[in-house]
């Protein structure tokens, strides 16, 4: 919980990692450019006093992670969402027992999210299967630009894709989480929109999917399907620590998620550990739409609590304390927002 | 035998042919944004042998818009006069081998990337022209509105933008490129294809239109940042962002 002026935060990290990029893990010169790419949005985002050093962002560990991510008990809860990168590393990057044996060992501080790949066909669904048993999976991380033996990426609306759709409704895997955002790019298959979401969204109407880094470097295809579709969620990793170094950029991206997506559908996340979660939710808190951005309403106490955390604590079923609630939470809407707020729009 | 008099090819000759390149996503020459690495310039009996490496922000910047602006380079460059032989190389990107081998073997994009590329790339640079053309028209009215918020948007005509400042002429320019007409009766929201939206739609498309400028705007400041955190000193290969697109101030706060 964070409190500030007063206003008692309830703050739930949607995107957290416990990754292993160390060399002897590294099974070529791609997962060296990998962790290498991270340091350098680590490096350019971060405030000077975040900085790490390059050694202790290759690996931090479950004792270090829980300091890191719960530092001053500002984040209640945290979910894991890793990604596999098989072909980049040797026990792939994000650690799945490591992870896993942590969230068992603070179940009310900690969800592990796994993955799947549909490429992994009917093998993959047998995994998924048995996974969802021994981890209690409530959702998953999907990353649809990895690399698989000769393919650069997949779709969800590929038709094993929908199988692993369908297995996922079945086991009670709600939350979808997907990947569409920097670093790698699948070769041509959905590289510049998130069709495919749209698509699936339409067809699994009763799970949830958080669009990891809200599509960005695509934000307006993003948001355009997003504002149409009441189960597509904005996840703000990598978004978010633009807040720092580019605060004007980082006020548009809010001011266009909040009128196109509203309130209820945007997830904070720190991406830990490309980032720490502590600051974020200090300058968060503190964020305001400039003045001269007209075009945009101001981002209210309201709107930030449920970014922070009450709208990930819905799709997790987390037990919110009664005071950190806000009344009368309503069912997600679609179509933009008020545009009457937002004054150049009404023009 | 007459002297021939031929002016030796100076590496501004090839950069000059460079700076037509253009990062589609940022819309931007890859010159201004500091993608040129080297250029080397070597007089043979033959002509020039030039051999030009280009850099990008991240190992995992897109392969197909990466094969586009080094493709790009190297035609633009074997078409400077007095040139016999071109390299162009891409440094430090996780296809660098691939591209760098497609690209000297001819093989073009499919060709060097195999089965799940597309046949072509056309359909890439077209999206990213429409995308350029919808970013300008929003920071041209964006522009208007901050000063006047009474404006109906979608009775103006290009004939009301401000002649001579750089967000009009950058809108002329890009509505040029897709072939949209630049006459100064002609309306300056638009649909893609040129058409006018309803007025009851107006706002719609507006406000899609900043969606798409934010992205590319964010893009080009991102990229650009991450350029120098990867490349130390590149920042002085880097013309500033063109004051066409003044409405994101590049801000760094420490």
């Amino acid at each position: 919980m964070y409190t500030k002026d007063g206003e008692q935060y309830y703050v739930v990290d949607s995107h957290i990692a416990l990754w292993d990029a160390r060399p002897e893990n590294q099974r070529n010169i791609h997962g060296k450019q990998f962790i290498d790419c991270f340091y350098d949005y680590h490096r350019n985002l971060s405030p000077e006093s975040e900085v790490w050093g390059y050694e202790e962002y290759l690996y931090q560990g479950g004792e270090r992670l829980m300091r890191d991510v719960f530092a001053d008990g500002i984040v209640d809860h945290a979910v894991f969402q890793p990604a596999r990168l098989a072909e980049f590393y040797h026990r792939g990057f994000g650690q799945t027992e490591e992870a896993f044996a942590l969230a068992q060992a603070h179940p009310d501080k900690l969800t592990y999210n796994h993955y799947w790949d549909p490429r992994d066909g009917e093998n993959g669904l047998d995994a998924l299967r048995a996974n969802a048993e021994r981890m209690n999976l409530q959702g998953v991380k999907l990353y649809t630009a990895d690399w698989h033996g000769e393919s650069r990426g997949w779709k969800l609306t590929d038709p094993m894709a929908y199988r692993y759709l369908e297995a996922c409704r079945e086991l009670g895997i709600r939350n979808i989480h997907i990947h569409k955002g920097p670093t790698i790019r699948p070769l041509d298959r959905d590289a510049f929109d998130v069709a495919d979401v749209d698509h699936a969204a339409t067809d699994f109407t009763d799970l949830d999917f958080v669009v990891e880094h809200c599509g960005l470097p695509r934000l307006e295809d993003f948001c355009w399907i997003a504002t149409q579709e009441p189960n597509v969620y904005a996840g703000l990793a990598v978004a978010i620590p633009f807040i720092h170094t580019r605060p004007r950029y980082f006020a548009q991206i809010m001011g266009e998620l909040v009128y196109w997506l509203g309130e209820d559908r945007i997830l904070f996340a720190s991406d830990y550990a490309l980032w720490t979660p502590k600051w974020l939710v200090e300058r968060f808190v503190d964020f305001q739409i400039p003045e001269d951005m007209t075009e945009y309403a101001p981002l209210s106490t309201e709107v930030k609590k449920k970014v922070l955390g009450l709208n990930a604590a819905r799709l997790y079923g987390l037990d919110v304390p009664e005071h950190l609630r806000l009344p009368g939470a309503d069912e997600t809407q679609t179509g933009p927002r008020e545009p009457a707020a937002a004054d150049l729009a009404s023009v | 035998m007459a002297a021939v008099l031929t002016a030796r090819l100076s590496e501004a000759d090839v950069r000059a042919a460079l700076g037509t390149v253009v990062d589609p996503e940022l819309d931007e020459p890859i010159t201004d944004v500091g993608f040129v690495r080297s250029v080397a310039v070597t007089e043979g009996p033959a002509g020039a042998a030039v051999e030009v490496h280009l850099r990008l922000p991240t190992s995992f910047c897109a392969p197909n818009f990466a094969w586009l602006m080094v493709s790009d380079a190297h035609d633009a460059v074997s078409a400077v006069p007095g040139v016999a032989s071109v390299v162009v190389e891409l440094d430090d990107h996780s296809d660098s081998d691939l591209i760098n081998r497609g690209l000297a073997a001819g093989l073009g994009y499919r060709g060097t990337f195999g089965h799940e590329a597309e046949d072509s790339l056309d359909g890439l640079r077209a999206t990213f022209r429409r995308k350029a053309h919808t970013a300008a028209m929003e920071r041209a009215l964006t522009a208007l509105l901050r000063r006047d918020r009474a404006l109906d948007v979608a009775a103006l005509t290009l004939g009301d933008l401000p002649a001579g400042e750089h967000t009009t002429a950058a809108l002329l320019r890009r509505r040029e490129a897709l072939g949209l007409p630049t006459d100064p009766a002609a309306p300056v929201l638009v649909h893609d294809d040129g058409s006018r939206p309803d007025p009851a739609q107006a706002e719609a498309v507006l406000r899609r239109a900043r969606s798409v400028r934010i992205s590319v705007d964010g893009n080009a400041h991102f990229c650009r940042g991450l350029l120098t955190t990867r490349y130390p000193g590149s920042e002085a290969d880097q013309t500033p962002r063109p004051d066409d697109r003044p409405l994101i101030p590049l801000e760094v706060r420490s």
